[in-house]
């Protein structure tokens, strides 16, 4: 078996080949490729419908993968073809690889019924193994970094929205992962408290490699932000290029139109 | 005169009766009093005990059964669904009987326990399926998120969450168990009711005995119903 730092730097870490989701009769992805190296930021845009949070959906194994491959590392995560037939992977390599993966919600979906600190430590203990003072010593440096250290002790319910998304970023961030998956995490926001979750991002793009999959209709962000920005429109990316370019020069007249009517009241 | 009451296993329970041979009085209070110890010690001995140990076994047996639905494979739980639908639309006498000349070896106050717990049990899997399926499923995605394990997910996130919803109607079944606690008559166990009738039987008063009863269900449900209240708004409290 080759050690996992040659697998990982030799690989994408995360690569979409021919990926396909289909919800009923209806075609969400189609023909689907693209991959994110280690490190980079990727800000998926687009009109709503086109199947950008499905991606991160997808990569969080919290859809069926209709067709198609998902590499995370070089290694897949859903189904591998052995023998010429497409087969499920065993749990266990789901689950190690998923380990590889967070994501933030753009629903916060913290634990109600758990502190903000059980909500941190929760799975460092429980999935990652730690002990409980590490677990709680990497909560509070967490908290720190954005922004609540006393708010170790409140119940979700007590916070605000930002403070709750910001929450969430510590819990995702706490399991130490190599990707997050961002999922419009300021639209369920007041328009007022965008900013401090938004500054706790640029804050963690700037201060840490970890690998981040974006979709967000904050496009000063996604511009600040990403190496990469990809148009998706009917299921398929149809522009891919730095924020620069896409941002002042798009070459796909669809991906226009879409940045002039985002772009229009801001 | 001396009266035993006899009754299933160990409850039992002998009260001096006056000799009453007064029929044309509605209410006589000294009577009333010289029968209370006897209907309070039958109501602590069978009617609380089996409502309190019923609806343990009903609470804990119905979460179980709740999850079983919700994670057998689906031919397993459609039969625990059924097996669950035919205790809860039968009648709980015609289940007390059945064990009770089926079982003939088994203690009336043990099938008591059994079949009130099991009965309650098929109700409260409903309120428990209720409050599972009540859990947004943003939570179950931030637990996979997090790669937490089924077990773990269960246990610490989605139960004490679909728990919080379920408590009052816990508490009203509890109450509507206490209730149903007279029909233990049908197995020959001792219960309040059962007593204030057999008193009647040596006595002819049935008045005192009977609204003695009724008050004693009354002041329980009422605590009962206090107790979940407050139960439930410490659950909301918290969070």
């Amino acid at each position: 078996m080759p050690t996992p730092t040659e697998s990982y730097t030799a690989q994408p870490v995360i690569e979409f080949r021919d990926v396909e989701k289909r919800f009923g009769d209806k075609t969400v992805l189609k023909d689907l490729n693209f991959s994110v190296e280690r490190g980079e930021r990727v800000t998926l845009i687009g009109p709503s419908g086109s199947g950008k949070t499905t991606i991160l959906r997808l990569a969080m194994t919290l859809e069926h993968l209709t067709d198609g491959y998902i590499f995370i590392g070089g290694e897949p995560l859903v189904y591998e073809e052995r023998n010429g037939r497409r087969v499920p992977v065993s749990k266990r390599q789901q689950k190690d690889l998923r380990t590889r993966i967070g994501m933030v919600f753009q629903q916060f979906n913290l634990f109600p019924n758990m502190t903000v600190i059980e909500n941190i430590i929760e799975a460092p203990i429980h999935v990652l193994g730690l002990s409980k003072q590490d677990a709680r010593a990497r909560a509070h440096d967490l908290l720190e970094k954005v922004g609540l250290p006393e708010k170790a002790d409140a119940h979700p319910s007590e916070l605000s929205g930002g403070q709750q998304q910001r929450v969430a970023i510590a819990r995702a961030l706490a399991m130490d992962p190599e990707i997050l998956l961002l999922d419009e995490v300021t639209s369920a926001l007041d328009p007022e408290v965008v900013v401090e979750v938004l500054k706790v991002l640029r804050d963690v793009a700037e201060n840490t490699d970890v690998t981040m999959l974006i979709v967000t209709h904050e496009m000063s962000f996604a511009r600040d932000v990403s190496h990469r920005v990809m148009m998706f429109d009917g299921g398929n990316v149809i522009e891919t290029a730095d924020p620069e370019t896409i941002f002042t020069n798009p070459s796909h007249q669809r991906t226009k139109e879409f940045l002039s009517a985002v772009l229009r009241d801001t | 005169m001396t009266m035993a009451l006899f009754a299933a296993g160990s409850i039992s329970a002998t009260v001096d009766t006056p000799e009453i041979d007064d029929t044309t009085s509605f209410w006589r209070w000294d009577f009333a009093w010289e029968v209370l110890p006897a209907m309070l010690e039958s109501f602590f001995k069978v009617t609380l005990l089996v409502t309190v140990v019923g609806t343990l076994i009903a609470a804990v047996l119905g979460l179980i059964i709740a999850i079983l639905i919700r994670l057998l494979p689906r031919p397993l739980s459609i039969l625990v669904t059924w097996i669950a639908n035919f205790i809860r639309m039968t009648p709980i006498v015609v289940q007390l009987l059945i064990v009770f000349y089926g079982f003939v070896w088994m203690e009336p106050m043990t099938i008591a326990l059994v079949v009130y717990g099991v009965h309650y049990s098929t109700y409260m899997s409903e309120v428990y399926r209720a409050g599972i399926d009540s859990v947004p499923r943003g939570q179950w995605e931030a637990s996979t998120a997090l790669s937490m394990s089924s077990g773990r997910t269960w246990r610490r996130v989605i139960i004490p969450q679909a728990l919080r919803s379920t408590v009052p109607s816990l508490g009203n079944y509890a109450i509507s168990m206490f209730k149903d606690t007279p029909f233990l008559i049908s197995i020959s166990v001792m219960e309040m009711v059962t007593t204030a009738l057999e008193i009647g039987g040596f006595t002819y008063r049935y008045i005192e005995t009977i609204t003695i009863a009724g008050l004693i269900f009354l002041v329980a449900s009422y605590f009962t119903a206090v107790l979940v209240n407050r139960l439930e708004k410490r659950l909301a409290y918290a969070y």
